[in-house]
């Protein structure tokens, strides 16, 4: 007998099943690794739109005792609770605006990465919409309850639908069924209803395409399978998501980022606002800050093996004999025709075109530091 | 010429005292689009069981086991190349090695084409 909990199902679950699609645990749920197959899925989602169920994740809701209020004072009370924990500028969000920024611990290692938007509606303000990782969430909403404790309600939105509609075509396939979803930019979001159903529309995702992540009511199914008779949709595995996020140089929670990792070693010090570095008043900022100044031990780098060999998670990277590192992400990049992979490596080798061996099962295999990503992103700016 | 079939899904097909060995159709399916092969050198003497070759899909690496003992007298370079072959064809053009069988009665355990066929329906 297995000692893990039977895994839990997204309200598309029974959907994936009809269309054949291969399914798999991952974060407590099961999900559709692939459907037609890898490839195909990867490259129509950059040619097309893919539909990705995520709704894994924990989408959840953040607010101020009374409820939400009209009054911009109410944003900046809410941010400033939320500021405790991230090393963002949350207070300084828009209205409507979505921002990417990390969980820290005491040592500034990243408990995990979300994404935080401030709502767009006037009557809105004092509330947080917060997506966390699946596999995290329960711990990432503990830490906040610890936290904040009655000085903000948590509301967890993970038994809706959330999904992702990826890809060149997704604008049009959107903008049909949600008209104001015109008006997003990159990292924006707005409440829109579409067919008495009220959703939370954002334009963000993990493929580095252009695209929307929509937070629907579990009553939504219907119009999900209608959304997949479209010509231009195709539902997308996690096996594709995988290959998709890693070309575009997207960080994996619990692979490429977990608790020993600071936001300057993972390369992603462009999180910590520069009024948030004047202040110093994050998690973990003393270690930070002296890394933003002089330099982190080990750095994230894109790594591109020079021939055929695919160098996965915990290859060990050498430089000459020394072991200076190990691959964190690594596969093959379907658009790029070859493998492709990240990684960590000791500071003084993480400049782009660095030299680097590979041991993939025991045989050394050339490759270099890349420059990330390696399929250029397609954001609508 | 005879084939036989393993329980890790590779086919053996003997001619004389030489087996050429490759993947089924089924672990094929399995494995989903292979983007890369490693092959063992001439010349390895490998035992049954023995990791032999690796196959990569996008997602995943997979050992190919020696599905006899012998020795390596032809790997299979096309491969390399192009491994999408062992979708395309893979109880054809897309064989791994040939080897040198060293224990031919290891053969007399293996599953012929029906008995297969019966082991993969159950799967």
């Amino acid at each position: 007998m297995s000692d893990h909990p039977p895994l839990a199902q997204t309200p598309l679950h029974d959907v994936h099943v009809r269309l054949g699609a291969k399914m798999v645990g991952f974060a407590g749920y099961d999900m559709p690794i692939q459907f037609e197959g890898v490839m195909a899925e990867h490259k129509w989602t950059r040619e097309h739109c893919g539909l990705f169920d995520v709704s894994h994740m924990g989408p959840c809701l953040l607010t101020l005792p009374g409820g939400p209020r009209e009054d911009e004072d109410a944003h900046i009370e809410i941010a400033k609770l939320i500021e405790t924990l991230v090393p963002g500028d949350i207070q300084g969000l828009e209205p409507g605006q979505a921002r990417l920024t990390v969980l820290l611990n005491e040592d500034g290692g990243i408990l995990d990465d979300l994404i935080i938007t401030r709502p767009y509606e006037g009557d809105q303000q004092g509330r947080l919409y917060i997506v966390v990782n699946g596999a995290t969430k329960e711990d990432d909403w503990a830490l906040m309850k610890e936290k904040l404790g009655d000085l903000a309600d948590l509301e967890r939105l993970d038994n809706r639908i959330l999904v992702a509609l990826q890809g060149p075509e997704a604008e049009a396939v959107v903008t049909e069924r949600f008209t104001e979803a015109a008006y997003l930019g990159f990292m924006e979001s707005r409440r829109m209803v579409c067919k008495d159903l009220t959703c939370i529309v954002s334009r963000c995702g993990y493929t580095g395409e252009d695209g929307f992540e929509i937070l629907v009511p579990a009553s939504g199914v219907g119009h999900i399978v209608e959304l997949l008779d479209d010509e231009r949709v195709k539902p997308i595995g996690l096996g594709a998501r995988d290959s998709l996020r890693l070309e575009a140089g997207l960080c994996l929670y619990g692979h490429d980022l977990d608790p020993q990792k600071t936001p300057v070693e993972a390369s992603l010090t462009w999180l910590i606002s520069k009024n948030r570095r004047e202040a110093a008043d994050f998690p973990g900022a003393a270690k930070i800050l002296d890394q933003i100044a002089n330099g982190a031990p080990i750095r994230r780098v894109g790594i591109q093996p020079l021939d055929r060999a695919p160098a996965r998670e915990g290859t060990e990277i050498y430089a000459g004999d020394k072991k200076i590192g190990e691959i964190t992400s690594g596969g093959f990049g379907p658009t790029v025709e070859g493998p492709v992979a990240m990684g960590y490596v000791d500071r003084e080798f993480a400049k782009t075109g660095t030299e680097l061996t590979l041991m993939v099962r025991g045989k050394p295999r050339a490759a270099k530091v890349a420059k990330l990503p390696f399929v250029p992103h397609n954001y609508k700016r | 010429m005879t084939v036989k079939y393993t329980e890790d899904h590779e086919w053996v097909s003997v001619e004389g005292d030489t087996a050429t060995v490759g993947i089924t159709s089924y672990a094929a399916e399995q494995l989903g689009d292979v983007v890369f092969v490693e092959l063992p050198e001439e010349g390895r003497n490998s035992n049954k069981g023995d990791e032999l070759a690796v196959v990569e899909s996008v997602k995943a690496a997979s050992d190919v086991y020696a599905p006899v003992s012998g020795i390596v007298k032809e790997a299979n370079s096309e491969l390399e190349g192009a491994p999408e072959t062992v979708n395309q064809d893979p109880e054809g053009k897309a064989w791994f090695v040939k080897m040198l069988i060293t224990d031919p009665t290891q053969l007399d355990a293996m599953m012929d084409a029906d008995a297969y066929k019966a082991f993969c329906a159950d799967l």
